[in-house]
């Protein structure tokens, strides 16, 4: 398989052309290197440009009549909440559905059902969409008039709740479901480099499974689990179609079981299309914002995750 | 005291205390039928059965182990049950998404002229027509499914080379530089960009270089590309990495440049991994709607030209037939070819993650016997 070519028959000139090969290559992996140090630089070049003039407009010509921050704050806040509601479901979940693969699952199962959850993963975010529209938001509707009636006087669930089911809430509930996969393949590489030793010791000194968890496996694998989070954040706060296509948009409101809110994708998503003049800088200035505020989630998620590499590496 | 009284109580205390072994199974049952008993008072149906009873036998299961084991042991079986739970509710939306897509989708993708028709001339009336005379839905995807595999290959072309050339920049000639360490960590961080934005400056970048409105599927290719090489990157590099380093130091050793090293000992070593990840990373961007819509439009004809023109895509197909239905008055037609595209979409996705399982498998590098 591994065949070796070296049956050149001058060595001159197969040095020389062998030199310039090399430099030619090494060249061409470092000019693509840099190239997508360029790309990124490029993303938030021409975000910037292009997002200007919509800076700088007058307030009445911005959509709303009252300048770009009072465009792009109830987005930007839509956009916080809908992914709070994500991380506050999918977190518990991801976290027990890792500790089920990694430790509770037989053996011969465990790779299996990594690549089950995975599939997750693999299904396009307008399906998911589709299906929050046409399947979840019909029956989840009932749930959410039960809320208003029961926990009505909590502001978050304030009555009268929406028919179609189609509001921020619903949306969320799409959202954790894509950000799942993500929070569980990280937190799951993490859970099984806990150190073989630690987790006998526990056991050999009597814990049950569940103290060894504790004991063990989740002071290990906190940052993590929190770096997995912050990841899952960037993609649900990124995420477009499943909002886009679920939520039935409106002014930002408190309640989550009315229609109402926006996120800054999908109001990029359905407006853009037919969008002209300042309402495309508008747009791709919101776009701007959301990539700064990804950007921000990322690089700490990162952050944390290199931290925890040496970490562990001195281990 | 004699010597022999610790031994028989250590001898009762391991077989005393311990939930017999079919405990689980009883308890399973009392709550199946507990659940259903309970559901029949207030209306039946099978999902509000599964929760119920699974809540039973939680409860049952710790009230028990609790009773007979003690109270380390009763939440030992508590976090069981919530851990199996965890899963059990993550299968929960994946059964659900793929039933429903198959449920509705089944209809449109077997309408005769589905995948080989395009949009072109399919109007509101002819909708309207379908639905009150109950003839055959007209319009298909074919115009969708050109526009996908034509947007996709272009964004592979332009990412793999440039994935490809960097893992290796990184592997090979990186070894801890700056430069290294920059490119890996703004790698990461571009996994992280939303997919709107990418697109958006695909659009942006052409609007300032080409002119505004400026809408091709090679925008939109672009737009891929930016989400596609963090991913060709991340998994070439860590197929790169475990290429042994005897292998390189063999043809070091036999006097062989770096570069005929990489290309013909690292990387043919490396080759099924490196295409099996960039068959995922295809499966990836295939399905991605936003960019797409931001940057190539939406067309109802065939457009063969990649880089003139508005283009369909299968995602963005989805998303306009649900948002915008052909005829307003009756969507059903629309929703029934946007959900056959869907079916469409998760197959091709479901058939590229099987294509790069068995790349893995079939070119993997034979052991030495």
């Amino acid at each position: 398989m591994l065949k070796v070519d070296v049956t050149t028959n001058s060595l001159t000139t197969s040095q020389g052309a062998g030199r310039a090969g090399d430099k030619v290559f090494s060249g061409a992996a470092m000019t693509a290197g840099c190239l997508i140090l360029a790309v990124l630089f490029g993303v938030a070049l021409f975000l910037v440009v292009q997002a200007l003039p919509a800076f700088v407009a007058p307030a009445a010509d911005i959509q709303g009549g009252q300048g770009f921050a009072a465009y792009i704050w109830p987005i930007v806040l839509g956009t916080l909440i809908a992914a709070l509601i994500a991380l506050v479901i999918a977190t518990p979940v991801a976290i027990g559905v890792a500790l089920f693969i990694s430790h509770y699952a037989p053996r011969r199962l465990a790779s299996g059902l990594g690549y089950v959850i995975d599939l997750l993963a693999a299904i396009p975010s307008v399906v998911y969409g589709a299906w929050g529209a046409a399947f979840l938001s019909k029956e989840i509707a009932p749930g959410y008039d039960w809320l208003a009636n029961n926990l009505g006087w909590l502001p978050i669930f304030q009555g009268p709740a929406s028919a179609t089911g189609k509001t921020i809430l619903t949306a969320g509930i799409v959202l954790s479901v894509m950000v799942l996969p993500i929070i569980t393949s990280l937190s799951r590489e993490i859970f099984l480099q806990t150190p073989k030793l630690h987790e006998e010791a526990a056991l050999a000194l009597g814990a049950t499974r569940w103290e060894m968890i504790k004991m063990a496996v989740l002071p290990f694998g906190r940052p993590g689990i929190i770096s997995a989070v912050m990841l899952g954040l960037g993609r649900a706060l990124g995420e477009t179609m499943a909002v886009a296509l679920v939520l039935s948009s409106g002014v930002l409101t408190a309640s989550l079981i009315q229609s109402g809110n926006q996120t800054i994708a999908a109001e990029i998503a359905l407006n853009f299309p037919e969008a002209s003049g300042l309402k495309v800088n508008t747009l791709i200035a919101a776009g701007l914002v959301l990539f700064v505020i990804t950007l921000a989630v990322n690089m700490v998620a990162r952050w944390i995750i290199t931290k925890h590499k040496e970490f562990s590496g001195a281990n | 005291m004699t010597l022999t009284a610790p031994v028989t109580r250590k001898r009762s205390a391991l077989t005393k205390g311990q939930l017999p072994k079919f405990a689980p199974y009883v308890v399973l049952a009392v709550a199946l039928v507990l659940g259903a008993a309970i559901l029949a008072l207030i209306g039946f149906n099978a999902f509000g059965w599964g929760v119920v009873s699974a809540i039973l036998f939680t409860l049952g299961l710790v009230a028990w182990s609790g009773v007979v084991e003690g109270a380390r042991k009763a939440k030992d079986k508590l976090a069981t049950c919530l851990v199996v739970g965890a899963f059990l509710v993550a299968l929960l939306p994946l059964v659900s998404v793929i039933w429903t897509v198959l449920v509705n989708g089944i209809p449109g993708i077997i309408t005769p002229g589905f995948l080989g028709t395009s949009m072109n001339g399919v109007t509101g009336s002819l909708d309207n027509k379908a639905v009150e005379q109950g003839t055959k839905v007209l319009g298909g995807v074919y115009h969708a499914l050109v526009g996908t595999v034509q947007i996709t290959l272009l964004a592979t072309v332009i990412s793999v080379p440039v994935g490809l050339l960097t893992a290796i920049y990184l592997v090979e000639y990186g070894n801890g530089r700056p430069l290294a360490r920059a490119i890996t960590f703004f790698v990461d961080v571009m996994t992280g960009i939303p997919s709107i934005v990418a697109g958006l400056f695909a659009a942006a970048f052409f609007f300032a270089v080409v002119g505004p409105g400026t809408k091709t599927g090679a925008v939109a290719a672009v737009a891929l590309s930016v989400l596609m090489i963090p991913v060709v990157v991340r998994s070439s590099e860590e197929m790169l990495k475990i290429v042994p380093n005897e292998l390189r130091e063999a043809a070091y050793a036999l006097g062989v440049r770096k570069w005929r090293t990489i290309l013909k000992v690292v990387i043919p070593t490396a080759i099924s991994g490196i295409a099996s990840g960039v068959t995922l990373a295809i499966a990836r961007v295939i399905g991605e709607t936003a960019p797409i819509l931001v940057t190539a439009g939406f067309a109802t004809t065939i457009n063969n030209n990649v880089f003139g023109g508005w283009m369909a895509s299968l995602p963005t197909f989805i998303y306009t037939q649900i948002l915008n239905p052909t005829s307003p008055s009756n969507p059903g037609p629309s929703d029934q070819r946007a959900w056959g595209a869907a079916l469409v979409l998760i197959i091709l996705v479901m058939l590229l993650n099987l294509a790069a399982r068995l790349i893995a498998r079939i070119f993997a590098p034979k052991a030495g016997r």
